[in-house]
């Protein structure tokens, strides 16, 4: 949790909004009317950006990270390719996020949800409820055990389909630092058909959200290993601190 | 070197829509999915013992027809009554430890609408010293927003605060300010819509 560096108290660097996805992007529809048309305003970094909430380890249950087997009936397992899904939390500095709660969320194998508004063909799995958590440790490291998603067909154009993928939401030290995001799996050849892909508008920033195969770290007759890596905003140094006392 | 999708840029990590299954991940007892967690994250902000006066917050979060979001979900984050934020990274001081500072709400799956029970928070200061208006910031994610909006919450009756909030007169367009405030209900209840278009569209900011 508490790391020896001392503690970060810059302001963070600016979020580089020509580099994730713009709000308007007619090829994904339900942007259209959810989209803000104003500009934002920006604002520097105040006590409320720079602090945020944080949740220990003390909140997990022994299978939070563990979606094979959390609404599992005991003894029993989802249905599925078993994956490792692990890496670590950074910042634009490259320094780790020590003690931040990760919560993911995934379809089954087969592509669909565990959600009354998901009606796709493919069955629920009776022991996937497809929620987890993890807190990184002291070197922003984050592991998480699951089943490969499967792809799904979803309403925008007439035959869309989501690569398999799973959402992260990622809490940092500051609440300017929170950040909602998906990763997908190296190779999926569904990731050049996906319209909410295609809202990122650099084939780099894309990349950076495709989980890399980790034959190193796959476990021999138990498990195929992914590595994804995230990095939250960063924090400017503090090289002269010219701040009113108290800030 | 082993492999890893960073590769010499060490730029944040893109974002992506929470899509529409956000409540699965973030309040999965309230989309359904009991007992994985004991209880959905930021759904207790306050106790007994919490210091401060009761609000109740209501609102929606509306779109550019004008209809309501059933599948957004919004979370809260706030001083406590001292103006002090529950957070490790507070420098100013200790806040109350029976108050959480952080809310998480889904929209209802029926009327879309969302619900905090939480105290009105203390003045915080802002950089340059000037003090900020009571205010509590939101931020929004659903289904076709790309990017998690931030706005902020005002209380109405802080009139004198809210001439003179920092943040307030940022908004180059003053006909937009009261996109922020709050509407009073009277008995601690307020009324915060959170609209994403239109002619009356919220405020949102980067920060
Ligand atoms: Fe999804």
């Amino acid at each position: 949790m508490s790391s020896n560096a001392a503690p970060e108290r810059g302001t963070f660097y600016p979020r580089d909004f020509a580099w994730h996805p713009p709000a308007y992007h007619p090829g994904y529809k339900s942007s259209v009317l959810r989209a803000p048309r104003r500009a934002l305003i920006s604002l520097e970094n105040s006590a409320g950006d720079l602090a945020g909430p944080v949740f220990g380890h003390d909140i997990l249950g022994p299978l939070d990270h563990d979606l094979t087997a959390n609404a599992a009936t005991p003894g029993e397992s989802a249905i599925g390719e078993r994956i490792v899904v692990h890496g670590r939390l950074l910042d634009e500095r490259g320094r780790p996020v020590p003690g931040a709660l990760i919560e993911v969320w995934q379809a089954n194998a087969g592509g669909r949800y565990r959600h009354r508004k998901d009606g796709y063909l493919a069955p629920l799995d009776p022991n996937f409820g497809g929620c987890g958590r993890v807190v990184t440790d002291a070197d922003g490291a984050y592991a998480f055990r699951t089943v490969r998603p499967g792809p799904y067909p979803w309403m925008n154009r007439p035959n869309d389909w989501r690569p398999a993928h799973i959402h992260f939401s990622l809490w940092g030290a500051g609440f300017a630092q929170r950040l909602i995001t998906q990763m997908y799996f190296e190779g999926d050849p569904l990731i050049g058909h996906c319209p909410i892909i295609a809202t990122i508008p650099q084939a780099d920033a894309i990349d950076r959200l495709v989980a890399r195969l980790d034959m190193d770290n796959t476990q021999p007759f138990d498990s195929i290993a992914w590595r994804f890596d995230i990095v939250l905003r960063g924090r400017k140094a503090t090289f002269f601190e010219n701040r009113p006392e108290g800030m | 070197m082993r492999r890893t999708n960073l590769t010499d840029s060490l730029k944040e990590t893109p974002s992506q829509t929470a899509g529409p299954y956000v409540h699965i991940g973030l309040t999965p007892n309230f989309a359904g999915i009991a007992g994985v967690y004991p209880h959905d994250l930021g759904s207790r902000m306050i106790s007994d013992r919490t210091r401060g006066e009761r609000v109740v917050i209501e609102g929606q979060v509306i779109d550019g027809s004008g209809s309501v979001l059933r599948d957004a979900l919004v979370e809260i984050w706030q001083a406590d009554a001292a103006g002090l934020y529950p957070s490790p990274n507070e420098t100013r001081g200790s806040a109350d430890p029976a108050f959480a500072g952080f809310g998480r709400c889904p929209s209802d799956q029926e009327s879309g609408a969302f619900r905090f029970e939480t105290i009105r928070p203390g003045p915080v200061p802002w950089p340059d010293g000037r003090m900020q208006a009571p205010h509590i910031q939101f931020w929004v994610v659903a289904r076709g927003i790309n990017i998690g909006l931030h706005t902020r919450m005002y209380f109405p009756e802080d009139e004198a605060a809210l001439a003179a909030d920092p943040v307030l007169n940022l908004v180059e367009h003053a006909v937009r300010r009261p996109t922020l405030v709050a509407q009073s209900l009277g008995g601690g209840r307020y009324r915060f819509d959170i609209r994403l278009q239109g002619a009356d569209e919220t405020v949102f900011f980067d920060i």
